[in-house]
């Protein structure tokens, strides 16, 4: 376009809803798989744990031990990988977006710890879950990214 | 010792996420860095923030509580009841990390904040 050129308003302001979507999108798919690696690390430590047929004390030198087991190592290993995406989408969301939001993962856990190993999930406990859950979907209808334009796209 | 394990997954998990969310919004990591051959590069790079080698050690301490109430509390009360931080964390995020809480998401962190308390009972 030539300098001094006349630029109409339609020309000049680029259509921000592609760009919108975009971001969203990729916001939205790292939250779910922050979720899911974060629900299923803690159901692979948990298992490990509840299997585990020594009394561990306060000693550190068992805990460590612990962790080189099957599924405590699977729980370690997911949960490396949910703390590294976590990180990630922390660069691209509000830190009191992230966390109401992620918390779904709490009602994921109820279900596994009732289905998988027959804990006692009373009516308060699935109360506070349905609470959780509107919390997040209020959370998840504003704006994810308060602090800064976005740079990750 | 159920509830001192609490007390130090909250408090441990709190200022780990404050480190993490203002040194990755300082330095955001790209979508492309997310790439394979990129990946190593990108954690050499994380590993190199003193924030963040800082909340890693904050969230060791959380991780290490984490399975001591594992071992002596069912899972459906150990996760939730870690949630407890939440509302915490967003009154800080206003605060110190300046975030914009709309009523909707006050609304939404309160909601968040009453299931852990329904939980805990």
């Amino acid at each position: 376009m030539a300098s001094g050129e006349v630029i109409t308003e339609d020309q000049q302001i680029p259509s921000p809803a592609p760009l919108s979507r975009r971001v969203d999108l990729k916001t939205n798919l790292l939250t779910a798989f922050v979720v899911s690696t974060n629900v299923l690390g803690n159901f692979s430590m948990s298992w490990g744990m509840k299997h585990q047929v020594t009394d561990l004390g306060l000693s550190p030198l068992a805990y460590i031990r612990l962790i080189f087991t099957p599924w405590v190592l699977l729980g370690t290993t997911l949960l490396i990988v949910w703390l590294l995406s976590r990180m990630t989408l922390l660069g691209w969301a509000d830190l009191s977006y992230v966390l109401p939001v992620t918390s779904i993962g709490y009602v994921l856990n109820a279900v596994l710890g009732k289905v998988f190993f027959g804990e006692l999930v009373t009516w308060q406990r699935w109360l506070g879950t349905g609470f959780i859950v509107v919390g997040s979907i209020f959370v998840g209808l504003t704006a994810a990214n308060t602090t800064q334009e976005d740079r990750a796209g | 010792m159920k509830w001192l394990m609490v007390g130090i997954i909250v408090g441990s998990t709190v200022l780990a996420d404050l480190l993490q969310s203002f040194e990755m919004k300082r330095h955001t990591v790209a979508v492309e860095d997310l790439r394979p051959g990129r990946l190593v590069g990108m954690l050499r790079g994380l590993a190199q923030r003193g924030p963040l080698v800082l909340a890693v050690f904050f969230m060791a301490i959380s991780f290490f509580a984490f399975m001591k109430l594992l071992s002596v509390a069912d899972l459906s009360f150990s996760v939730p009841v870690t949630a407890a931080s939440v509302a915490l964390e967003t009154v800080l995020a206003r605060l110190i990390l300046k975030e914009e809480v709309t009523p909707l998401r006050w609304a939404g962190a309160l909601s968040v904040a009453c299931g852990v308390a329904l939980l805990a009972m």
